[in-house]
């Protein structure tokens, strides 16, 4: 007996995390509905399903990352800053930004989103297949822009380049190619620069950048550590519109 | 319950692949390049498992709740017979009240509750030496986002060019990066990448999307999006200025004395 109050009190602690996320978005989309709207909500056990499912699925998603990814990734940050080969360094930070954006939730939510609205626009064919081949085709996009980014990022902190020169030519390169694309990819090329840093890659790109700088002598890791994050934002902007210019054309 | 079990079957074959990449990594550097065997495998095997589950769930539910809820609120809050006006009127911007309210109201609360805000705002804490605070800075980052939002809306009902907006906010960016305290720049600008969680993403895009929907003249398409861009670039400048303010503040004082 003690047993089950003891794993349902842990089960209890786990969900608060992935409550937190929700909770704020239940109780003002509540008070609008209620209070604003005051209609009753179309579809609502449906809705309350899904949002059962988030949470659960949210809570089960962290906690796995924690027990597994996390710690192997950060110790492999660690002993490979220490092996002192740049070119396993560099490749395991494209990999490393890579492989975190093909399986961020966030990404593929819109990605498919993004492939619906433009099915909608006739921008795509509208059969499932050119969407689900336009949804990937921008996801790998990015992966591909948050890989390349990290590196960057990586030669940076080695090199000591201040983080602002890189943010600052990052929006230029943004505003030069906003010029040159469709109109149609801009909007979505500019939120997923938001999008791509969200659950798994903020904390093992932070791991990644404070470990390094806490190798290298003279960096100060509070410091230093940081703005990797940033620039991950910037290059998928640039990378979805040349997607978009080369999609649509 | 049938079709629900299926959807959930079709979704974790997919996630499977999704996690794919992640794990070969690990393999690959573990046994290559670091020729050491992996540790705890038995807890990595166990985690990855509910991750790939967790993964499936959660983009089920994004289906059925956070996409539909997000389009939902954006069409409801914005259809003429709410807000007792002509449809086939040219739109006033000043007829959409209710929309930027809400926008700000769910940036607001999203981003205050953020956990990994709270815990830039833990290190911005010991970067400044306790000159800026933890609730200051989340307060500040959370007010920078409902102002995003409430003027992305706005941008929406009035379709002017989301690039305009973005150009002028990286030139304010850039002009502060010249004046604020050094120290503090890079964590500014990764503070626009935190607000913008997994669970608030989606709802914000669809609430852009069914506002551009409902909205006559818009195109989901070219109008829709551009809500999540505001939210990672406005807390940047809300971050640096208070940073500024906040070591002017503290550099007149120490003249005063």
């Amino acid at each position: 007996m003690s047993r089950v109050i003891a794993l349902l009190y842990l089960a209890i602690k786990k969900l608060r995390v992935a409550l937190v996320d929700v909770l704020p978005i239940i109780i003002v989309i509540g008070f609008f509905q209620v209070a604003v709207i005051q209609q009753p909500i179309p579809e609502f056990g449906s809705i309350i399903v899904g949002s059962i499912f988030v949470v659960v699925g949210l809570m089960l998603f962290v906690e796995g990352l924690n027990m597994g990814l996390f710690p192997i990734g950060e110790t492999m940050a660690n002993s490979l800053t220490r092996k002192g080969s740049l070119f396993w360094l560099l490749t395991f930070a494209f990999a490393l930004g890579f492989s975190t954006t093909v399986a961020e939730p966030a990404l593929i939510a819109v990605a498919a989103e993004a492939g619906r609205i433009a099915a909608e626009g006739g921008l795509i064919p509208g059969d499932s297949a050119s969407i689900d081949r336009y949804a990937l085709g921008m996801r790998l996009t990015v992966a591909f822009s948050v890989g390349f980014a990290i590196l960057i990022g990586v030669l940076r902190i080695l090199m000591g380049w201040p983080i602002y020169y890189l943010i600052i030519g990052g929006y230029i390169g943004v505003i030069m190619v906003t010029f040159y694309a469709p109109e149609e990819i801009i909007g979505i090329a500019y939120d997923v620069g938001g999008v791509t840093t969200s659950t798994i890659t903020v904390p093992l790109v932070t791991a990644l950048g404070v470990g390094l700088a806490r190798t290298i002598k003279g960096r100060k890791p509070l410091t230093e550590g940081f703005g990797l994050i940033a620039f991950a934002s910037l290059t998928p902007m640039i990378f979805v519109m040349i997607y978009g210019l080369i999609y649509f054309s | 319950m049938t079709p629900l079990l299926n959807q959930l079957g079709d979704v974790l074959v997919s996630t499977i692949w999704d996690v794919t990449p992640i794990l070969v990594l690990i393999v690959f550097y573990q046994i290559v390049v670091l020729k050491r065997p992996i540790p705890n495998l038995k807890r990595v095997i166990v985690g990855s498992i509910y991750v790939v589950i967790g993964l499936a769930f959660f983009l089920l539910g994004l289906e059925k709740a956070l996409f539909p809820v997000g389009q939902m609120m954006g069409t409801q809050l914005s259809s003429p017979e709410f807000l007792s006006i002509d449809a086939d009127a040219a739109i006033d911007w000043r007829n959409y009240y209710w929309i930027y309210i809400f926008a700000a109201a769910i940036g607001f609360a999203t981003t205050i509750a953020e956990p990994s805000l709270i815990a830039v705002a833990i290190k911005a804490n010991q970067v400044s030496g306790g000159s800026i605070t933890n609730w200051g800075l989340r307060i500040t980052v959370a007010l920078g986002v409902a102002f995003a939002l409430a003027l992305g809306t706005y941008r929406i009902v009035t379709g002017t060019p989301l690039h305009l907006y973005i150009t002028a906010g990286y030139a304010l960016v850039i002009l502060q990066t010249i004046f604020a305290p050094k120290d503090l720049v890079a964590l500014a600008y990764d503070s626009g990448g935190v607000t913008t969680s997994t669970v608030t993403v989606p709802i914000v895009a669809a609430l852009g999307l069914g506002l551009a929907d409902v909205l006559p003249g818009r195109n989901p398409a070219i109008d829709g999006f551009g809500l999540i861009a505001f939210a990672s670039l406005f807390p940047i400048v809300a971050v640096l200025a208070y940073a500024q303010i906040k070591y002017f503040i503290a550099k007149s004082k120490k003249r005063k004395t």
